[in-house]
């Protein structure tokens, strides 16, 4: 099967190569690909739209629907983790810790349950003491981390970022917030039930923004439609309606990631985890 | 085979995608565990991301935002030259492929992690000689 599968890709890679030869050459400005389409994108788009990230203005605006559906993916995939992992049943065995005096105790009967609190906390089999310097920089780190996604997405319309990349970040930094503490921290502070809607939300808010424009007599994702709605300036209406689909994807986004991290490392067990 | 090296030099990014690409077909092909084999489609993406990604590039171009013009409506005064700026599409077009590549390796996880319940192992040979031993009910 190895050797196999070594002549298939020899083959496959020759096939690729031998056409590489065809290729517009690297840096090329007459490329096949720099020619027709994205010379409208780069010419017209900041008198069109009022955004000047073409990258911004192509993905929520001329190609709107492609951005939505892509959203609906990722959705999906999160609803896909959850589906495939969730496991609701209880686990037998129990572990407290004393917190005072670092005892631990094992309890095997499923119906007793301790009230956690101040005196006794609920914790993995394989706990380990987590540790204070990680804890206090990633304490410090979080929020900052947090700011910056948020600027990232305000900003997408005018500097490198966007929903999809701000929604990462968070999602990140929630995701750090869980590996240096611990998942139960995490899942105490930021719910199931909040990230599933939140990852519904966000969706939602992009499918409703697109289709306000169409009782305001436009198309479905025609922005310019909303100015009445919208104070200010009717020129960067369509600007505005690209932040608010922007801040649908973020939500999304961030929703999403939290859902397949948290899935994945503790088996849908939410209890356990890294 | 001087041709031969020169043709490599004139498009040598295109090769270096070609054998990252390899690289992770090989993986998806030859390698017994399946994680590996995600890392293997992860390599394979990377390649055609990396690809798209050049093809956008143009010499002597800065990236797809356009200057001086944030000022608003009298900013696009000035004439927008489109050799100026390199084309944004292809950064589009993996912008998202990459957030679907994140979907897709989670969905894979997820079932990995759920072979892996089942069976207790996610070696492929192993995975096969159980399927013989269960069946395909347990």
């Amino acid at each position: 099967m190895k050797f196999l599968g070594f002549i298939i890709v020899c083959l496959t890679g020759a096939l690729l190569l031998y056409g590489t030869g065809e290729f517009p050459g690297w840096g090329d400005p007459h490329s096949p690909a720099s020619i027709h389409l994205s010379n409208d994108y780069i010419e017209k788009a900041v008198e069109q739209t009022q955004v000047p990230n073409l990258v911004t203005a192509v993905l929520a605006d001329y190609r709107g629907f492609d951005t939505m559906f892509e959203t609906a993916v990722v959705f999906c995939a999160g609803l896909a983790c959850f589906l495939l992992l969730r496991d609701f049943k209880e686990k037998k065995e129990r572990f407290y810790r004393h917190t005072p005096t670092g005892v631990i105790l094992h309890v095997k009967d499923s119906k007793k349950v301790l009230k956690t609190g101040k005196e006794f906390e609920h914790m993995d089999k394989d706990w380990v003491p987590s540790d204070l310097i990680i804890k206090t920089i990633c304490r410090i780190l979080i929020p900052f981390i947090q700011i910056y996604a948020l600027y990232v997405v305000a900003h997408g319309d005018f500097s490198p970022g966007g929903g999809f990349q701000g929604g990462v970040i968070f999602g990140s930094s929630l995701i750090l917030l869980a590996i240096s503490y611990d998942l139960k921290v995490l899942v105490k502070r930021v719910k199931e039930k909040i990230l599933g809607i939140f990852s519904a939300i966000g969706v939602l808010i992009y499918v409703g923004i697109a289709a306000i424009c169409m009782p305001m007599g436009g198309n479905f994702l025609d922005y310019s439609k909303l100015a009445p709605l919208v104070p200010g300036d009717p020129h960067h209406v369509r600007a505005l309606g690209m932040l608010g689909v922007e801040i649908g994807v973020g939500i999304a986004v961030t929703a999403v990631m939290v859902i397949i991290y948290i899935n994945i490392v503790s088996e849908g067990r939410h209890e356990e985890g890294l | 085979m001087t041709d031969l090296l020169t043709l490599i030099v004139a498009k040598y990014n295109y090769w270096l995608y070609v054998i990252l690409m390899m690289i992770g077909l090989y993986a998806m092909i030859a390698k017994n565990n399946l994680i590996k084999k995600l890392v293997g489609m992860n390599i394979f993406q990377t390649a055609i991301i990396l690809f798209y990604v050049s093809i956008g590039y143009k010499r002597d171009a800065t990236i797809p935002i356009i200057q001086n013009a944030h000022g608003g409506n009298d900013a696009h005064a000035a004439v927008i030259h489109a050799a100026d700026y390199i084309n944004p599409l292809p950064h589009v077009l993996m912008l998202t492929a990459i957030v679907v590549s994140v979907a897709t390796f989670g969905v894979a996880m997820a079932l990995a992690v759920r072979v892996y319940q089942r069976y207790q192992t996610l070696e492929e040979d192993e995975l096969r000689m159980r399927l013989v031993d269960i069946g395909p009910e347990k």
